[in-house]
């Protein structure tokens, strides 16, 4: 209990309740919603769940990646591959998937905060390393080239090797999304996350008053590629399919960055709100777009949502919709 | 190494230069609108593929040569752009990173889509006579359409200094590039240069879009290539450089064509964000590039 009480420190009380009940409702939802709807929720709460991630390099930490499909992909693809040619499953395969997009992580983030590159630069630079892997995974023959990779599709559920429907599925991104929302307030009430907040601020009067910039960068970076990599590996098995011309795009990499800086970037709310908000106009966008049968049409109203939310939120909605509700935390 | 193969090297070599020319200034729009503003223009490609459509359009329906309707689609571009940085852009010039990354990527969608909205998702391309003419140089053969589309960038890439050297609005946004504070103090009106400037750079991609659909058909799955390949060029040539633009774009040119030639086409970009990341980390202000402010 302690540690609950340590991690709700001084939210107040209405936050904790309205959590609790959200969390409630979020685990009977299989039963009270439709097929669709609980697609829907999926898709909200893998988009919440990269975003929190994402979140922690940017958002805390203040470096921009604009590469974060590199490691969904490696994580979707080891644990993928490994799945398909050794069979082995997917709970030992995500430790590898881990690994190796943690180190990915790490050489990135070495080679970018090393050389000092910041801001556009090193966004650049994720932007590179996530294009090179691309193209190289085109090339390569074990993860299935261009082509792309399949896992067989089997109905029976199968929770030792992830094979089943939806709400296998459903359950697996809730569980991570309620996990990093758990662990990220509690990275933000740490000592590191202090220091994340200060590099964020000021570089180099963090470093002035003692902060391992480099180290915490590094720690950031790190943590945020393996809890990305996750995402990839759930991703994988719930579609069945990989092709590096998805799984490494730009456009994932957007994709993913897009729900933290929509609800309020270094926010804990902000991925979720964000994920919520872009979800629900892209499914009324779709629908949209099936009346008017113009092609293009759904990401115009994209676009024009995007653009409206920027101009007048620029923060981001959810620290605008705090103040609004009276959920502002107390500064401790 | 036979004399036939450094003979098919060497044509590599010059093609890659002549499109290279293309891709500079097409690069040269997004270092000129981030060396003066700070803006990083991720709508680059998307406006450069913008600009091969229109070139499209005046040759299929009006008839029009690209290279003829080349000075309209760089007016059209440099309104386009003075509107759009002075109602859109203009209160984000100092935000932070992410937010602009936000709003140019909004721009990016909605320019794409709409492309594909008007134009469809099929590649269109030009077919004209040139196309099949070349010149002959001793043994190398220089496509009619390439050659003259890398003077035309070569032109306009004259033109832009003569603008950046020798008027008083081009001398004014220098100043303002450089100080930013000190160019209001004495007097400069830095919104309306600012405006400018995001003109000229627009300017510049619809030109190089002008001139790449003689070269290549355009389809809007293109545009994220471009933006791509943009700022491989501005970061290898150094962000902010205009000479640095060409150069990357020289350089890219013929890294793409020999890649093509000794390695297989499709692993071409590989080996420019192979060069992108070298350059990153060893020479983060590029070739020719001041250095990260």
């Amino acid at each position: 209990m302690s540690f609950i009480r340590r991690l709700a420190g001084n939210a107040p009380p209405r936050i904790l309740w309205s959590l609790g009940v959200l969390l409630a409702l979020l685990l009977l939802a299989p039963a009270l919603l439709g097929k669709y709807w609980l697609s829907v929720l999926i898709l909200i709460l893998y988009f919440a769940y990269v975003g929190q991630a994402w979140n922690i390099l940017m958002g805390f930490a203040g470096q921009l990646s604009l590469g974060h499909a590199l490691y969904a992909g490696l994580g979707g693809y080891i644990a993928a591959g490994l799945y398909f040619h050794y069979g082995i499953g997917p709970w030992a395969g995500l430790f590898a998937a881990v690994a190796v997009a943690g180190v990915a992580g790490a050489i990135v983030g070495y080679l970018g905060f090393r050389f000092s590159l910041a801001g556009v630069y090193f966004a650049l630079l994720t932007i590179a390393f996530a294009e090179f892997t691309r193209v190289a995974f085109d090339h390569w023959g074990w993860a299935g080239g261009s082509g792309g990779l399949f896992l067989k599709v089997e109905h029976a559920t199968d929770i030792v090797n992830l094979r089943g429907g939806p709400v296998l599925f459903y359950y697996l991104i809730l569980a991570l999304a309620a996990g990093a929302f758990i662990l990220c307030r509690a990275l933000l009430r740490s000592r590191l996350g202090q220091y994340w907040l200060a590099i964020r601020e000021d570089a180099e009067a963090a470093q002035a008053v003692g902060v391992p910039v480099l180290r915490c960068k590094m720690i950031a970076i790190v943590i945020s590629a393996a809890l990305t990599s996750l995402a990839g590996v759930w991703n994988a098995f719930y579609y069945n399919n990989l092709f590096p011309e998805t799984a490494f795009a730009m456009g994932r990499s957007i994709e993913i960055t897009l729900a933290p800086i929509i609800g309020g970037l270094g926010t804990l709310f902000g991925p979720i709100v964000g994920a919520v908000v872009l979800t629900g106009l892209g499914e009324a966008f779709t629908d949209l777009g099936d009346v008017l049968r113009i092609p293009g049409i759904k990401q115009i109203f994209y676009g024009l949502a995007l653009l409206v939310i920027v101009a007048y939120r620029p923060a981001g909605v959810w620290p605008w919709l705090a103040d609004k509700l009276g959920l502002k935390e107390r500064q401790p | 190494m036979t004399a036939d193969f450094l003979l098919t090297l060497a044509q590599a070599i010059v093609n890659g230069l002549l499109t290279g020319m293309v891709y500079g200034l097409m690069a040269l729009g997004l270092s000129v609108i981030f060396g003066v503003m700070r803006i990083v223009n991720f709508a680059h490609g998307e406006m450069m593929v913008v600009g091969m459509y229109l070139a499209w359009m005046g040759f299929e329906y009006l008839q029009v040569s690209p290279m003829l309707s080349l000075p309209v689609i760089a007016a059209i571009f440099f309104a386009a752009g003075y509107v759009l940085q002075r109602g859109l852009i203009s209160p984000f010039i100092g935000r932070p990173e992410h937010q602009q990354f936000l709003l140019l990527l909004a721009v990016a969608i909605l320019l794409v889509n709409a492309s594909l909205a008007i134009a469809g998702p099929d590649s269109r391309g030009v077919q004209m006579e040139s196309q099949f003419d070349s010149y002959e140089l001793g043994p190398l053969v220089f496509d009619a359409v390439r050659l003259h589309a890398a003077l035309a960038a070569i032109a306009i890439a004259l033109l832009l200094w003569l603008f950046f050297t020798r008027t008083r609005t081009g001398k004014s946004i220098r100043a303002a590039a450089d100080n930013n504070l000190a160019a209001l103090v004495v007097g400069l009106d830095v919104r309306r240069l600012y405006a400018v400037t995001f003109g000229v750079g627009a300017a510049c991609v619809g030109a190089a879009g002008a001139l790449m659909i003689t070269i290549i058909p355009v389809s809007p799955f293109l545009a994220v290539e471009y933006t791509l390949l943009a700022f491989v060029i501005v970061i290898v040539g150094g962000l902010g450089s205009m000479t640095g633009a060409l150069l990357g774009g020289l350089l890219i040119g013929v890294s793409e064509a020999v890649a093509g030639l000794l390695l297989q086409p499709s692993l071409k970009s590989m080996f420019s964000f192979g060069l992108l990341i070298l350059v990153l980390l060893l020479r983060p202000q590029g070739l020719l590039g001041k250095g990260p402010q």
